[in-house]
């Protein structure tokens, strides 16, 4: 047996260490695309344990791999060259709320939707809301930045980071940040560790902010028969005086797709529909939804709904959650895109998604949380389809650049990881690119740590199909 | 056609391609957070699953993740993409089972406990009265006839403990297998006893046909019946099980009823999904079609036809254990809550997590001791945070192991386990019409 598995099994609890090839299969995949079958998966549930472990392959230059509950829809966690799973998602659930402070400490293997509602007792709210927060773990939500339809009106999760605390790829434990609102003192590391996807470290705990929970909430929908129409009247609210916290969108394809599903009473025949939620005080919210009402009608929606109970609104909502089900019923593969451009360019980014669709003949539909411009192109396939799968490769490679054209990013919340890494460059720059890699080197000197994310290897190119 | 195809086949390897791997089932499953690896968890076994069918893994890595599945089915209910599992589940077992190399013991034991013991009345009776003698003369071990033992030898005196207090020999035989009314019937009805049902809880039974009597409708127990083969069928043994599904099919097709009804959760499910056994288009497949049409849980029928009037208080606190089973394959989740609803004097404390599993799951928890109670515990701890007088269950099995959990908790002077249609027959039914 190797090494460096023999100094694993003496630092670790038996249970805590996985070699069976069942096990080994089990940490092979995530929720995004491909398998890779480590040599060992431990589990780490103290950060003693994962200063062992990181020394040890840091020692023996293993490669290593965190991961939360592999919800990832970016290759975060897959074990690309092979080497160590790290699984800290069973690490016991630490929630420690310092009410006065507004602000939560947590352990990195918490369920984000945990802290929230650990906030909520407090009247405080955690907002980051991405739609895995019941599944997926903090330690993941701070690796890849992950954002949610809230963050329209709250930000995104670094936007919530206080600070964090780090085992350093050569084993060291390091604090960045504290507990305080305004913190300038030096470099922020934290934010520079936030949505680096693993590769500068092991995030062992974060004190996250919190925010008072808004006393109401008030939903509405604007029905469109041009999506044009749909892009410039979220345009047109923002710029208002009114910040709504989720502004969603869906287009027909979604939209029959739900329907077709799960019938909610959603406008089959409407082009898009834009689902807002507004949250404050009921008075504000009030004069708010008489406003909103206002510019949709003259902008040109085709009407305007407002649920006359909560139940009407949990429906509408749910209809909304009920897009990415409804969609794999049309194709069992979905390449699940996030592509961000800024809010102006949506009708030009739906644009360029209709050509694309047309021009390599796949099935794209669209929905997401545009009212911060973040968009999820979804592009369905059957990946046992090996001819279909080469015009989807094509396509998605057509829409990163789309976004880029217009000004936009390659990720707005999913991250790089493996699949979008062939095109940092067209986004950053060469030099762009070799300043951020130059940062991950000095970090980790032996490119242990989660090595074959973010950063192509030389000649990488997308590929979605099996050999 | 290859022996590949022949498995990816077998083992629904299309069908586990609805699985996108999002992870959504990871906190609905039990055994995912017991056993604290995602091998055991619903997206681990699809994936193993997957990997069997590609060649990757041998059917020998999947066999512990399978067998160690509740089939509690908690994950159907949170999947986004409604992935199959119940069907991928079982053809798992099925190609283990196909492929397993048995001693003879073994052999011998579990042919004669899925192909005499569990379908056979006579040996069920006598189970009950071996239980009964035991209870009545306190004979060691009687379970140790029934080779029980060899399939699983630690663990049996633990159910021992919390076998129910069972009528003599006589009192069994004498009941009538024909109720007929006088006046008009609200619903004929056709009793499906259970096997374990019959056997251990005879008297459970016999209140179940109390309380449709009271209720007004005509009440027939086809003699013909039998085992409703879902052990069969949770160790891969399908053929075995698709022959009982047709006996039972034959004998309920004899009465002309309006439901089929039955008091165990675990029982039901198989009884509802008769016509996955037989391929679509065929003279089975619409018979059994029929006869699932009629299957009811007695509480959705009591809740329905609302008869009875319940007079007499029952001034306790008690907490709900639902059968994963009944919430999950037979979707039956209001009817028993509704009902409790009626007793006089009762207070339900729900629990934080109902839909959890107790962690008996037909047999897993004699033939996956440790594990079942890993299970339990994590059940127990949040029913004695309800501080409770009684649990209810609608299933014989979730019954005798919350029964054994209070035992492990030493719980038995503050609380008991009792099944709910004996709850209501406490509580002084009265038909409306009386």
């Amino acid at each position: 047996m190797n090494e460096w598995i023999e100094a694993l099994q003496k630092h670790l609890p038996e249970k805590q260490i996985m070699t069976d090839l069942a096990d080994r299969h089990s940490y092979s995949f995530d929720a995004s695309f491909g398998e890779y079958l480590p040599e060992i998966v431990v589990q780490a549930k103290n950060k003693g344990e994962v200063v062992q472990i990181v020394k040890i392959a840091n020692e023996h230059q293993i490669p290593i791999y965190p991961r939360g509950q592999g919800t990832c829809l970016s290759g975060g966690p897959l074990p690309v060259n092979g080497g160590i799973v790290l699984d800290l998602s069973q690490w016991p659930e630490e929630i420690d709320v310092s009410a006065d402070d507004l602000t939560v400490t947590v352990s990195p293997s918490v369920l984000t939707a945990n802290i929230d509602k650990a906030a909520r007792e407090h009247g405080l709210m955690y907002a980051p809301d991405p739609s895995s927060a019941h599944v997926a773990t903090i330690g993941g939500n701070l690796a890849e930045n992950s954002g949610g339809p809230r963050g329209l009106k709250y930000g995104v999760t670094k936007d919530f980071v206080l600070g964090l605390e780090l085992v350093t790829p050569e084993g060291e434990i390091i604090r960045t940040g504290g507990k305080t609102i305004k913190n300038v003192t030096g470099i922020d590391l934290t934010k520079l560790l936030v949505g680096s996807e693993g590769t500068l470290g092991v995030i062992t705990e974060a004190t996250l902010k919190l925010v008072p929970k808004p006393p109401a909430v008030q939903t509405l929908m604007a029905v469109f028969d041009d999506v044009r129409l749909a892009g410039q009247a979220i345009s047109r609210t923002l710029t208002s005086g009114i910040l709504p916290s989720k502004m969603e969108f869906m287009d027909q394809a979604c939209i029959r797709a739900v329907e077709n599903f799960q019938p909610a009473g959603l406008p089959t025949d409407a082009a898009a529909i834009v689902i807002i939620e507004l949250d404050g005080h009921p008075e504000t919210l009030s004069i708010e939804k008489e406003l909103i009402q206002d510019i949709m009608k003259n902008i040109g929606a085709r009407d305007t709904v407002i649920p006359e109970s909560q139940e009407d609104a949990a429906k509408i909502w749910h209809s909304r959650k009920q897009v990415s089900p409804a969609i794999a019923k049309i194709k069992p593969t979905k390449v699940s895109e996030d592509a961000t451009v800024p809010r102006s360019k949506i009708p030009d980014m739906m644009d360029r998604l209709k050509e694309i669709k047309e021009r390599h003949n796949v099935e794209i539909v669209v929905f997401g949380h545009a009212g911060d411009g973040n968009l999820h192109p979804n592009v369905l396939c059957d990946k046992r389809d090996q001819e279909e799968m080469g015009r989807v490769e094509l396509a998605v490679e057509e829409i990163f650049q789309a976004a880029i054209d217009l000004g936009g990013t390659l990720s707005g919340e999913h991250g790089i990881g493996t699949m979008k890494a062939p095109f940092m460059e067209n986004e950053l720059g060469e030099v762009g690119l070799d300043m951020m890699r130059r940062i991950k080197d000095a970090w980790d000197p032996n490119g242990i740590m989660n090595p074959g994310k973010i950063f192509p290897e030389k000649g990488q190119k997308l590929v979605l199909r099996s050999e | 056609m290859s022996s590949v195809k022949t498995l990816q086949e077998k083992i629904n390897y299309d069908k586990t391609f609805d699985c996108v791997q999002c992870g959504y089932c990871l906190p609905a499953c039990p055994t995912y957070e017991t056993m604290e690896r995602e091998t055991h968890s619903p997206r681990g076994r699809i994936n193993l699953v997957k990997m069997v069918a590609e060649g990757k893994a041998a059917i020998e890595d999947l066999q512990e993740p399978i067998e160690k599945c509740l089939g509690c089915m908690a994950c159907t209910t949170v999947c986004p993409t409604d992935v199959q599992y119940g069907e991928i589940l079982e053809g798992a077992k099925e190609v283990i089972e196909d492929n397993q190399v048995k001693s003879k013991t073994q052999q011998k034991t579990e042919q004669f406990l899925f192909e005499s013991f569990f379908p056979s009345k006579g040996w069920m009776d006598t189970l009950g009265n071996a239980t009964w003698l035991y209870q009545k003369t306190g004979v060691q071990k009687i379970a140790r006839s029934f080779h029980l033992t060899k399939v699983a030898p630690m663990n049996l005196d633990q159910f021992e403990k919390v076998l129910p207090d069972l009528p003599s020999p006589k009192e069994r035989k004498r009941r009538a297998k024909r109720f007929i009314r006088k006046r008009p019937a609200t619903a004929k009805v056709a009793f499906f006893t259970g096997c374990v049902m019959d056997s251990m809880f005879f008297d459970t039974n016999q209140n179940t046909i109390e309380l449709l009597l009271r209720s007004g409708t005509e009440v027939v127990l086809p003699e013909q019946q039998t085992c409703c083969g879902a052990l069969h069928a949770h160790s891969g043994k399908i053929d075995q099980s698709r022959e009982l599904a047709k006996e039972n099919i034959k004998a309920f097709e004899e009465e002309q009823v309006d439901y089929i009804v039955n008091n165990a959760g675990g029982c039901g499910a198989r009884l509802i999904e008769y016509h996955h056994l037989f391929e679509e288009g065929t003279e089975w497949y619409e018979r059994a079609k029929q006869f699932v049409a009629k299957v009811k849980d007695i509480t959705e029928v009591l809740a329905e036809l609302d008869q009875i009037n319940y007079t007499k208080p029952v001034e306790k606190t008690v907490t709900y254990q639902p059968s994963c089973h009944m919430s999950n394959v037979q979707k039956v989740k209001q009817p028993p809550r509704q009902l409790m609803d009626k007793i006089p004097g009762l207070t339900l404390k729900e629990l934080d997590r109902p839909d959890f599993c107790c962690g008996s799951a037909g047999i897993y928890n004699i033939l996956n001791y440790e594990d079942s109670m890993d299970v339990l515990d994590v059940k127990m701890k949040d029913v004695c945070s309800t501080q409770p007088e009684g649990i209810v269950t609608t299933n014989p099995g979730c019954l005798l192991q919350m029964k054994l959990g209070i035992e492990r908790e030493g719980a038995s002077e503050d609380m008991e386990a009792v099944h709910l249609v004996d709850l209501l027959a406490q509580a002084g039914p009265v038909g409306k019409w009386e």
